[in-house]
């Protein structure tokens, strides 16, 4: 009867505890992206998720449970994560997700682990060479849901803006010439780049967006655990392969 | 619920609700001239305007709405024909219908006892005299209820704008919720403004069957 009670007890805090629970189920499930090549993309051929994104998280998973097997991947879009996470579908949101003080509202961020900037793709010989190109009647394609689609809003005013449910649709209206240029982070983009070789990246980023590792509010041991991961990633150079194999560049100091 | 997103958004619903208003009037008139020339097409005692008016209510109704849009906004573009996103929807969202339509007013027609048209044809009748007269005032009666369904469906289908950007009630509340980080309620307004266009319509089709109902 005792061994019933202390069970019952067990489970209710588990529940408060998103970090015990991770460790009492001995798995860590991370909502990704599945569809933003170089961070989180679904490889057709083996059916695995790949990605700068996936690989952090992995490697948080070695951290936390000893081993990056028990790091398990559900899919989420920038319009579901964090309704997913607040309904505990998902541990841990890593899915190029800009840290804003409008999501610390709704959830708690760890430190950068990528710093991105917004940025332009057009096709190549395009006119637009800068944000300040975008003038009036141009058209600028997005992704709902995005930080980079309120941005750019304020960049280029006088353009309209067309938002997509997702990369692969905004890339193709692009392609389409349903607009003049593709607006997201530089690191989504060159993913784009890396593989159609008619669009390239046009001017300087225009903002700073450090992408962040989102909890549900208030688990600061999950947040912390995340944090002390990320730290020794980068300091035993784990941090560093991951980064020269997806982005193909050191990363910035 | 939090009223105050439907006011601080107001402008954005409202120039969606015009944009799904106009979307569902154009394709509504579109569908039903379309999808009445198709069912004349597969009655018709002409063979090869039979099977094309077949092949088409066949290809067009197996396929995704989401599909035939992309294929307007997306595809079109190589063919050298760019339409907006709006353009694009309402055309899908019309050619969609139509195959629907199509299948309701030729179930109508072929539901008319054969006599009624042998009478009519050794009455002297000619084909086309026996149609207009004999056979469709008995077959729009059996017809209005399901293309009430039809035009329904319509009003509603049309939220595959928002998927193309097209400036519906639907892309409109996706932009606000990703902004405020609102989901339900958000989507609880969108409702609202749907029923707005769906009941008025669904009162008209009852109002419509029920008079026809006494014509005879």
């Amino acid at each position: 009867c005792g061994s019933k009670g202390s069970n019952g007890e067990a489970s209710k805090e588990s529940k408060k505890d998103t970090l015990a629970a991770i460790k009492d189920n001995d798995k860590i499930v991370f909502g990704v992206k599945t569809d933003t090549r170089l961070f989180g993309l679904k490889n057709p051929s083996s059916g695995e998720i790949e990605g700068f994104d996936i690989d952090i998280a992995k490697q948080i998973a070695k951290d936390i449970l000893g081993d990056e097997k028990k790091a398990q991947f559900k899919e989420v879009t920038s319009k579901t994560r964090i309704p997913m996470l607040q309904n505990g579908d998902i541990d841990a949101i890593v899915a190029t997700m800009t840290i804003t003080e409008e999501r610390k509202k709704e959830v708690d961020f760890s430190d950068v682990y990528f710093e991105a900037g917004q940025s332009l793709l057009v096709k190549k010989g395009s006119k637009i060479k800068s944000v300040e190109n975008l003038g009036k009647g141009s058209k600028v394609l997005a992704v709902k849901g995005s930080t980079s689609s309120q941005n750019i809003r304020e960049k280029a005013p006088e353009a309209s803006v067309l938002e997509f449910e997702n990369y692969a649709e905004a890339f193709t209206a692009l392609k389409s010439g349903q607009g003049d240029a593709l607006t997201t982070d530089n690191a989504i983009l060159y993913g784009m780049a890396d593989e159609n070789k008619n669009y390239q990246l046009t001017g300087k980023p225009f903002t700073d967006e450090p992408y962040g590792i989102a909890v549900k509010k208030g688990q600061s041991a999950l947040a912390k655990e995340i944090n002390a991961s990320l730290k020794k990633m980068k300091s035993d150079g784990r941090y560093d392969e991951i980064y020269k194999k997806w982005i193909k560049e050191d990363p910035a100091e | 619920m939090n009223v105050s997103i439907l006011f601080d958004n107001f402008s954005m619903y409202m120039d969606g609700f015009y944009h799904t208003l106009l979307a569902s009037v154009i394709a509504l008139a579109g569908s039903f001239v379309l999808g009445v020339a198709v069912a004349v097409m597969r009655i018709t005692v002409f063979k090869p305007l039979q099977w094309l008016g077949t092949a088409y209510v066949e290809f067009i109704r197996n396929i995704p709405l989401l599909l035939i849009t992309f294929v307007f906004y997306f595809g079109l573009p190589n063919a050298g024909l760019r339409l907006d996103g709006f353009q694009a929807g309402t055309v899908a969202l019309t050619i969609y219908t139509s195959a629907f339509i199509a299948e309701a007013i030729r179930a109508g027609i072929q539901s008319v006892s054969k006599g009624q048209m042998e009478a009519a044809r050794s009455s002297g009748f000619t084909y086309s005299q026996a149609m207009l007269h004999i056979i469709l005032p008995q077959a729009i009666k059996i017809v209005i209820p399901p293309l009430g369904n039809q035009f329904l469906n319509l009003v509603k289908n049309s939220s595959i704008l928002g998927v193309v950007a097209g400036l519906d009630l639907m892309y409109q509340a996706d932009l606000v919720s990703s902004s405020t980080l609102v989901v339900f309620d958000v989507y609880i307004f969108v409702a609202l403004f749907y029923l707005v266009l769906t009941i008025p319509l669904s009162i008209g089709v009852n109002y419509l069957e029920k008079r026809l109902e006494k014509s005879y």
